[in-house]
């Protein structure tokens, strides 16, 4: 694999691009490894990382049942961000910041992080009431947090509706570290680096049963033939319940519910930072992509489902958002829409945790968050997968916090799975 | 858009329905444990095909309806009142 610098560059530059190698290999199936990690998208390619990279374990299979990249890490809507304040999550999650700041660096490969600035509005005194109390305890533990008021606000993005007379905007909250990132660099970036340690990516190798013995998952049948794994990860999110029962675990809290992004045609440079119309008022948030695309989404389609399409009431619903607060993308024209598959939980929160099989460990639940977490999911659930135990961080985010009564409910809304948007 | 066949109003448009979620939830009873409970109130089989889950016609006639729907391409097998009541009372009509 060919290290991208400024010398090869200009060495490639000369020789008709011709140097270059493959960015990763595409090996036959081993018969068996140390760990298999099943789910090719960003947090199963950062978990294998991690594993080669902290853990030192670089016999490891990561089984993807498409190509990499083109589940949930490819139909997101790219926001990085770390405002969140239940204990567990804003540790896991400013951590997770703190590697992306890095992120291109330690991959070696751009992943065209910008820290554009994360601008949640405020409509209500209310609103802002409960904005201040999270940003407050973001400043507590040393993640940048701070308000704007409208005068600030009105001068950074002056071409929000300030006349929006239902849900007048008073002002933001916002993280300045946050921001956006390139969703397919962030996969081809984890993917590289872990096949340069020595990582098995196995695409096109979709799960079919498991074999289990004394207890145990035994070896993996796949569509590629059998697999046998020491350790087995699953980082399936979207179709986590659908492994698990494959597994005979039975239930899990969770529900697969389908959540819209959109893209438009590119314009010119139109808005600086990642803005959310969400506080107090509707559920939308937008930034514009490095080509000039505006990206932008709202709610879950409102009912379970497995389709990874969306459903044409919620695009207007969004679109109607749209025009509440940015009434200047009227006439722009809507290139693309689709839908990914969440793992909506019981408390908003996700699962990096042991499971009833010992050798089984489950990395699930991402709901609306997958993508800014995937560095630190993958930091942390190897840490499981390699010290058999949960960090500090996540020591809470297991199956057994609900029967315990300890869930991790960042917004209150209790067991509902698709209102933990 | 899916359309449910409402078996008071007739068939509408899901928009005007509100997801309820898994119908086939059995409450234990108010002595059970608290696992009973715990798997009552939190996990969920979430079923990949045709699942019964409850619809709540909140722009329409207002009651609660069960149906039967692929969670995977959102055809609708059938569509009942909850209430098995209801289902009496909708049945003798027909």
């Amino acid at each position: 694999m060919t290290k991208f610098n400024a010398w090869n560059v200009i060495k490639n530059g000369l020789n008709g691009q011709s140097y270059w190698t493959r960015q990763w290999r595409d090996p036959e199936p081993k018969s068996s490894y140390d760990v298999v990690i099943i789910g090719g998208g960003l947090h199963g390619l950062a978990t294998a990382y991690y594993l080669a990279k902290n853990h030192n374990i670089k016999n490891v299979a990561v089984l993807e049942k498409g190509w990499i990249g083109g589940g949930n890490a490819g139909r997101n809507t790219t926001i990085v961000r770390s405002n969140y304040m239940m204990p567990g999550n804003h540790e896991f999650y400013e951590h997770s910041l703190k590697l992306w700041e890095n992120l291109s660096h330690e991959l070696n490969y751009n992943v065209m992080f910008s820290q554009r600035a994360h601008v949640s509005l405020f409509h209500s005194p209310g609103a802002k009431d409960s904005v201040s109390r999270i940003y407050n305890i973001m400043r507590l533990h040393g993640t940048d947090a701070e308000l704007w008021d409208l005068k600030t606000l009105k001068k950074k993005i002056p071409h929000l509706n300030y006349h929006n007379s239902r849900f007048p905007i008073l002002g933001a909250a916002v993280q300045k570290r946050a921001g956006n990132a390139r969703h397919d660099a962030v996969a081809w970036g984890y993917a590289r680096a872990a096949d340069t340690l020595g990582v098995d990516i196995l695409q096109n190798c979709e799960v079919t049963g498991f074999t289990r013995k004394n207890g145990n998952i035994e070896s993996i049948q796949t569509s590629r033939g059998i697999i046998k794994g020491k350790k087995i990860g699953f980082a399936v999110a979207g179709n986590t319940s659908v492994l698990w029962q494959m597994a005979e675990l039975g239930n899990l809290p969770i529900e697969s519910h389908k959540l819209q992004a959109f893209v438009s045609e590119a314009v010119k440079p139109l808005l600086d930072q990642v803005v959310v119309y969400g506080v107090g008022g509707a559920h939308f948030y937008i930034s514009q992509s490095d080509k000039g695309s505006m990206v932008f989404g709202g709610d879950l389609d409102w009912y379970k489902s497995y389709a990874q399409r969306g459903n044409l009431p919620m695009v207007q619903d969004v679109a109607e958002a749209a025009m509440a607060i940015f009434p200047s993308l009227g006439r722009i024209r809507l290139l693309r829409h689709w839908a990914g598959v969440m793992d909506m939980t019981m408390d908003g929160s996700f699962f990096i945790c042991k499971t009833p099989i010992s050798n089984l460990y489950l990395n699930a639940g991402w709901n609306y968050g997958g993508f800014k977490a995937s560095p630190a999911s993958g930091w942390y659930f190897a840490d499981l997968i390699a010290n058999e135990s949960p960090h500090n961080y996540v020591q809470n985010h297991n199956l057994e916090r609900f029967e315990k009564g300890i869930n991790i409910d960042e917004r209150g809304a209790g067991p509902d799975p698709k209102l933990h948007g | 858009m899916i359309r449910i066949n409402c078996p008071y109003c007739g068939e509408r448009d899901h928009s005007e329905f509100s997801y309820g979620g898994d119908a086939t939830i059995n409450y234990p009873s108010l002595d059970a444990s608290e696992k009973d409970w715990t798997e009552a109130i939190f996990f969920r089989k979430n079923i990949k095909g045709f699942q019964f889950e409850t619809w709540h016609h909140s722009n329409g006639c207002r009651m609660w309806l069960v149906v039967e729907r692929s969670t995977v391409t959102h055809e609708i097998k059938s569509v009942k009142p909850c209430h098995p009541d209801l289902q009496k009372v909708v049945e003798n009509n027909k």
